[in-house]
């Protein structure tokens, strides 16, 4: 038994699983999160997986990771450099050298740096060796033997013991962290509830794991992370899919409107067809189509039917869905379509993240075919904007899109959990039978929604359709007046819908030297970058937006009161270009990244420190 | 009782004009339909028609039931998620052989694979009518039309081929100058469970006028269609004096009388023949070796996709370990913070 190390206490603190993808560092990730979350400690995760399912093993192609930030302090994004590294071989230490910090230390599975791994990673000499690991704390831990030699006693094949190698992993970081062993089995038990012999032998190596960094003296030091000190109450760690998921649930429930999710799978959406196809009992019907457009259409049948009816898919997808989305504009049927962007065009990136489909989102349909486009910001909010984005499709008969994207949908983070009795009510546009003023056409005043007829009511047969319609009869028309009226309508409907959203807020002082424009998905890192440069002193604010189309009333207001704004996004700039087209008054800067991966906060702090001194 | 305890075709009437081209083959369709689903017993708010795009997809203005004029191809998608989501519906989808067999085709071949319980009735005149005489995937090789002016060189689809290849339950074939084999037949489809394709000989007028004539022209009709019945004979011919017969799993033509050939001898329809392969070889049956087979062809009952969608429900909501969204966001693990645990 070693001497008892050194405790630290972190405020925060990065951790990085990388190994095969067959190696399981997913599953050991949810662990450690799940573990940082019983123990208390805010967080948020991103896994980072290639896009073949299993590409040829020990290749850099073929790593799969899994990163984790918790924090005493509140954690906004899985953080831009990992403390502490775990390698499983020599591909995953090469692709993720420069994701981790100075100083970092680096847990190696000794047992596969080899000439074999060496080359097949593209090394040409031993890392180990090299003196390019200088500086970071190793720890050459013999993973594969010591798990085998745990389970062997259990009279496990080497096959299935090797599966097991990420709770000698395990083992390690929970006496790392100094962590109760017992959280650690009883996620074990609870994972394997159906296989009760993986259970025991998962145990054994987690153990070993932990015994083996307890016996060894390289961990001098060990760390506490205490739990987080602004959170409190009932909480989960939720990915971005599963929030859209259950927000959608949500709003179907509060609506009393059963859910109908008509959907093509596709990465990296396909978790939301998955998660809503398991809750029939909640009344979710789910279709999964023969392609991106029976996915819609089937929706906007539903839609017609009276359901709360929504599809799902990313890029590709959208722009299949393109002219369906147009037949919802025109029939004014309420519809929501989730995007969950990655990277383009074409197949582009599949897995990664981007936030290229603004533009398409708002305009990539034929005609004036204006809709509501809102996006999420952060994992969990993916849950709020979900239900927004069904509220408003339901209060306002039109197809709303809701965009958020590959980071958001795979990250997640700790989510408080709501009561959906608390959450706004959701009213609809449905009319009783026989209503003697229905008109297909006829409207709200302070919507411009028509009313919601479906088959089955007695005394309303009417018929839409993707042919322009007379105004309040409903009858098809060519009257080219009329169609200058149509347009109108709708264009005014959806203007119209700024009166029922709220004003955008600025995070930091409303005037100030620097305006840190933002939309969606990259929250997380611009509202770290832009604190911690006001912790600095720095006159800079943030203005992340969620509502898209419309923008929201204040817009104008918030944008005037800067000398500088800078609009950062992962694409060329189509939400700068918007804001020119919207509020030409103002000069916006330009931040874009488009490498498939979200903002680092270091590089953003770099960019706004070099606008701030020019002011 | 509602204004709905006796429903006549009169009903089904909208205020505003038919717009198709006269003498065109969807007017009879129109009124014999009207006919068929008064007949029916579905209450009339209760039946939905969606069409895709095309001449034959105006269709929904002219009838009045709750109508959906939807997007090219796209009616049979439509329709599926307008069943889905209330199978109470009466669901009728109105396509043509552009609409359907072309960029549609995909969407057709799924939903009858599913089995949703809707009704397609399929206007095939082997035109592309709306957009004013390019060749469609019926269109019979070498014709002439706009798009083809030295004749096509592509191989037609049969409709009931691409049915069955599908694993298609219902199919049926009538042409749009005999009304009441039209009502018969739809009357069958709309009582059947399951999607059924009902094709439709249709003829336009004005862009492929007379295609159909070898079948439906009044001096060879009854020479060159046989109107197939479940349970009947298969017997044709002006005078009923010819019939078909199976000798070596194949049909044969035969005349009734000759080389002592009796009506026992003539095959019998049976359309509810799980296998589709006798099914299969009357669908094909073409001019001028045999007469084309009309009525309905195949009809089985099979598994319906929603009925089983809604058990699925059903069973579900009676072991639900979460009875509602509160319950499933509390579920699995869940952490208190800062709070009494």
């Amino acid at each position: 038994m070693g001497k008892k190390p050194n405790i630290v206490e972190l405020e925060e603190v990065v951790v990085k699983f990388a190994g095969d993808s067959g190696d399981g560092m997913q599953l050991t990730g949810s662990q450690f999160s799940d573990t940082s979350a019983f123990i208390g400690n805010d967080l948020s995760t991103f896994p980072d997986y290639p896009s073949e399912i299993r590409a040829p093993q020990g290749t850099v192609a073929g790593v799969s990771g899994f990163q984790v930030h918790i924090g005493h302090k509140d954690v906004s994004t899985p953080g831009d450099l990992a403390d502490v590294l775990v390698a499983m071989n020599p591909a995953a230490l090469k692709a993720n050298m420069k994701w981790v910090k100075a100083e970092a230390t680096i847990i190696i599975d000794i047992d596969n740096f080899d000439d074999k791994n060496f080359k097949k990673a593209g090394y040409i000499e031993d890392p180990l060796n090299d003196g390019s690991l200088e500086g970071f704390n190793i720890i050459k831990a013999p993973i594969t033997e010591l798990t085998r030699a745990t389970t062997n006693e259990l009279g496990l094949d080497s096959k299935t013991a090797d599966k097991t190698k990420n709770q000698f992993v395990a083992g390690i970081l929970f006496f790392l962290f100094n962590r109760d062993i017992s959280i650690g089995e009883n996620f074990l038990q609870d994972k394997f509830k159906s296989k009760p012999e993986l259970v025991e032998a998962n145990e054994a190596v987690l153990h070993a794991g932990f015994n083996y960094a307890e016996t060894i003296e390289a961990f001098s030091t060990t760390f506490l992370v205490n739990p987080a000190k602004n959170k409190k109450g009932l909480f989960r760690n939720i990915s971005g899919n599963q929030a859209t998921a259950w927000g959608l649930l949500a709003a179907s429930e509060r609506a009393n409107i059963g859910l109908f999710l008509g959907s093509y799978p596709i990465t990296p959406a396909s978790e939301i067809l998955q998660e809503l196809s398991g809750m029939k009992h909640l009344d979710a019907l789910t279709f999964q189509a023969e392609d991106e457009i029976a996915g819609i259409c089937s929706a906007i049948g539903a839609s017609f039917s009276g359901r709360l009816a929504v599809t799902s898919t990313s890029g590709p997808g959208l722009a299949l869905k393109g002219e369906a989305i147009g037949l919802a504009v025109i029939t004014e049927l309420p519809i929501v379509i989730v995007n969950v962007q990655r990277g383009g065009p074409s197949t582009g990136l599949p897995t990664k993240t981007e936030q290229s489909d603004l533009l398409q989102a708002l305009y990539g349909r034929n005609g004036e075919s204006p809709v509501v486009v809102i996006a999420a910001s952060s994992p969990a909010n993916c849950f709020d904007y979900a239900y927004k984005a069904a509220k408003l499709a339901l209060e306002h008969m039109s197809p709303v899109i809701l965009l958020t994207d590959g980071y958001l949908a795979n990250g997640s983070e700790l989510w408080h959990i709501p009561e959906v009795k608390e959450m706004a009510e959701i009213g609809t546009r449905k009319v009783e039978d026989n209503h003697e003023e229905y008109f297909p056409y006829s409207r709200d005043e302070e919507t411009l929604a028509r009313m919601w007829a479906t088959p089955g009511q007695e005394g309303m047969r009417h018929r839409i359709g993707g042919l322009e319609k007379a105004d309040i009869t409903g009858e098809v028309s060519h009257d080219p007046m009329n169609h200058q009226i149509m347009v109108e309508k709708r264009q005014e409907k959806i203007n119209k819908v700024v009166n029922f959203i709220p004003e955008q807020e600025v995070l930091g002082e409303d005037s100030a030297d620097l305006l840190v424009v933002g939309w969606g998905g990259t929250y997380g890192a611009l509202f770290t970058a832009v604190s911690e440069l006001q912790e600095e002193g720095h006159s800079i604010s943030l203005a992340q937006f969620n509502y898209i189309n419309p923008l929201p009333g204040n817009t104008e207001e918030v944008l005037k009161s800067f000398k500088k704004r800078v609009v950062c996004e992962l694409n060329m700039g189509q939400f700068a270009n918007y804001l020119r087209s919207k509020h030409p008054s103002y000069e916006y800067q330009q931040y874009n990244k488009v490498q498939g991966l979200p903002f680092m906060i270091s590089e953003l702090k770099i960019k706004f420190r070099e606008l701030l001194e020019k002011i | 009782m509602s204004e709905n305890s006796v429903i006549t075709a009169k009903d089904f009437k909208v205020d505003g004009s038919v717009k198709w081209c006269a003498g065109c083959g969807s007017f009879s369709v129109l009124s014999t339909i009207k006919n068929a689903l008064s007949l029916t017993g579905v209450r009339k708010e209760d039946i939905v028609f969606v069409s895709g795009i095309g001449c034959s997809s105006r269709f929904p203005y002219y009838i009045n039931t709750y109508g959906f004029h939807s997007l090219h191809g796209r009616a049979t998608a439509i329709a599926s998620g307008v069943k889905v989501a209330n199978p109470n519906l009466s669901v009728w989808v109105v396509t043509g052989d552009g609409d359907s067999m072309a960029i549609g085709g995909n969407h057709f071949i799924h939903v009858i694979r599913r089995n949703i319980n809707i009704n397609i009735l399929l206007f095939n005149n082997k035109i592309y009518g709306l957009t004013k005489g390019q060749y469609s995937p019926t269109t019979p090789v070498g014709s002439v039309t706009k798009t083809s002016p030295d004749g096509t060189i592509e191989n037609p689809f049969r409709p009931g081929e691409l049915v069955m290849g599908a694993q298609g339950a219902f199919f049926a074939r009538i042409v749009d100058t005999d009304p009441k084999m039209m009502k018969e037949v739809l009357v069958e489809a709309a009582d059947h469970r399951g999607t059924t394709v009902v094709e439709i000989l249709q003829n336009c007028v004005i862009f492929a006028n007379k295609v159909h004539n070898e079948i439906t022209g009044s001096d060879v009709k009854h020479d060159h269609q046989i109107y197939l019945k479940h349970g009947e004979p298969m017997i044709f011919g002006k005078n009923r004096e010819k019939g078909l017969i199976l000798k070596s799993n194949k049909f044969e033509v035969v005349t009734i009388g000759e080389n002592g050939i009796t009506v026992d001898d003539l095959a019998v329809h049976d359309s509810h023949d799980d296998s589709h392969s006798l099914h299969y070889m009357l669908a094909r049956m073409s001019l001028p070796e045999f007469p084309v087979a009309m009525g309905v062809i195949r009809a089985v009952k099979n598994p319906v996709y929603e009925s089983m969608l809604y058990e699925q429900v059903k069973a579900n909501k009676a072991t639900a370990k979460f009875k509602n969204v509160d319950e499933l966001m509390r579920s699995g693990n869940t952490f208190m913070i800062n709070e009494e645990k």
